[in-house]
């Protein structure tokens, strides 16, 4: 049977030009055999989340090392679910403090993964918990 | 299924995004979705953009979204990155330079995967204008992967093709070659703030003096586009590309050329068609059946010719399709 195949969307939102982490996500995700777009820095939460929509992506992976994480990530969420397309999991990752985490969490972000996670394990993660559309 | 249908000419982005995913993906109920989208296709523009990784497509897409929308024309891009032999993987980044018009409802961009096919687009990128061409989209862009000299499916799929060209990649030999050079309609250079455009541009102009679309009635014009960071003569640049792909239509129009045109497409799209109706069934069947290891065998071990085994293969197709 064919199989669908897994689509990641990369994306950093807010003012933060330090994008070589979502890069080395983007390729790894790509050699993990994922189709992968990466729409590059400077986004906003309205553009990430129409760009997901129309790339009918299963995750969107979000890299935010500027601070901004604690209302940038909820609102790409919370826009997902406004257009209908609550079924597009949301993950993190960046210089965010253990304490931030719970909220994040309560806001629908499935995942969040800080300085140190491998990316074997980021990897590992998608393919247990996204099951494609 | 009824109601998908319905949704997509209705405009709804995600139903038409996911059926784009189900034709990638080779669902089987994609196929008989397109025979019911089918008949609300055909009435856009569909212009197909070519050339060499990094000369500038996708950066002219942006900039001639820019323009079209300018002529409030609604607009498909269907934006294509080649997919990893080894891993199945791709990184589809063409969309970054095209941001910007991610809000804009009159724009809808889907980034595909070449999965393995050789044109320079991918296997499911006819069936993706044609979702688009229901969604009632005015122009719909066809930006292929980075080319060589010959990858060149989208001369059976776009109306009009713009060939993007940068200084410095050849001399006058290469504008003389058979492919590339022979399909465009538009030519664009590309980057012609760097030195060599000038001869570039010289040398495509004495090609086409012999090209047979010339002796048809359209000389394809060469585009020089300066410097996209200089904002004012970009945007004058554009303006022109638009302009001699808007003429390219009219000159199709007016000649009968565009009828010729919609022949090969049609063409092409039976022989796709034929593609997913022949040899993809009975593939998949001689691998679910393991058949197709065993034949392998026999052929590597000289007990068989391919030839034969493909007949055998034929035969047995035809026979059991007619007594089903």
């Amino acid at each position: 049977m064919p199989e669908r195949k897994i689509r990641v969307m990369v994306a950093k939102p807010g003012l933060d030009g330090h994008d070589r982490g979502a890069r080395i996500l983007a390729r790894c995700f790509r050699d993990a055999g994922f189709e992968v777009i990466y729409t590059g820095c400077h986004q906003t939460p309205e553009q990430i989340a129409a760009a997901a929509i129309q790339e009918d992506v299963d995750l969107v992976g979000l890299s935010c090392l500027s601070g901004a994480h604690r209302v940038l990530f909820p609102r790409v969420v919370e826009l997902l679910r406004e257009k209908d397309a609550a079924d597009i999991s949301v993950i993190g990752g960046g210089i965010i403090p253990e304490q931030d985490l719970p909220m994040l969490y309560d806001s629908g972000i499935k995942a969040i993964f800080t300085p140190g996670a491998s990316l074997d394990s980021i990897v590992v993660w998608i393919k247990t918990n996204i099951k494609p559309h | 299924m009824d109601s998908i249908i319905k949704k997509i000419c209705d405009g709804d982005v995600r139903s038409a995004s996911r059926l784009i995913r189900d034709i990638e993906d080779k669902l089987p109920d994609a196929k008989a979705k397109i025979k019911k989208l089918y008949a609300h296709t055909g009435k856009s523009f569909i212009i197909g953009i070519t050339g060499a990784p990094g000369a500038g497509k996708s950066t002219l897409t942006d900039a001639l979204i820019t323009e079209l929308r300018k002529h409030h024309k609604t607009i498909g891009v269907l934006a294509v990155d080649p997919t990893s032999p080894f891993t199945g993987g791709a990184i589809l980044g063409d969309r970054i330079r095209m941001q910007r018009h991610a809000e804009d409802s009159g724009v809808f961009i889907r980034s595909l995967a070449t999965r393995g096919a050789l044109g320079g687009l991918s296997g499911a990128a006819g069936n993706a204008i044609h979702v688009m061409e229901a969604m009632g989209k005015d122009i719909i862009i066809v930006e292929t992967v980075g080319i060589g000299q010959q990858e060149i499916d989208i001369v059976n799929h776009a109306h009009s093709v713009v060939v993007v060209l940068v200084p410095g990649m050849g001399d006058e030999i290469q504008t003389m070659k058979a492919g590339l050079m022979e399909i465009a309609d538009v030519f664009v250079v590309n980057k012609a703030n760097r030195a060599g455009a000038k001869q570039l541009q010289m040398e495509l102009s004495s090609m086409l003096n012999l090209s047979p679309k010339t002796a048809d009635g359209w000389k394809p014009p060469v585009v020089m586009v300066g410097d996209a960071f200089e904002p004012g003569g970009f945007a004058e640049n554009i303006a022109q590309m638009a302009k001699s792909i808007d003429e390219h239509h009219i000159y199709l129009r007016q000649s009968g050329k565009f009828k010729e045109r919609l022949q090969r497409k049609a063409m092409a799209e039976i022989k796709e068609a034929l593609a997913a109706c022949l040899l993809e069934p009975v593939l998949h069947s001689l691998i679910e059946s393991g058949e197709l290891e065993k034949y392998s065998e026999k052929i590597k071990n000289r007990k068989a010719d391919p030839y034969s085994v493909a007949e055998e293969i034929t035969e047995k197709f035809f026979q059991k399709r007619s007594k089903t």
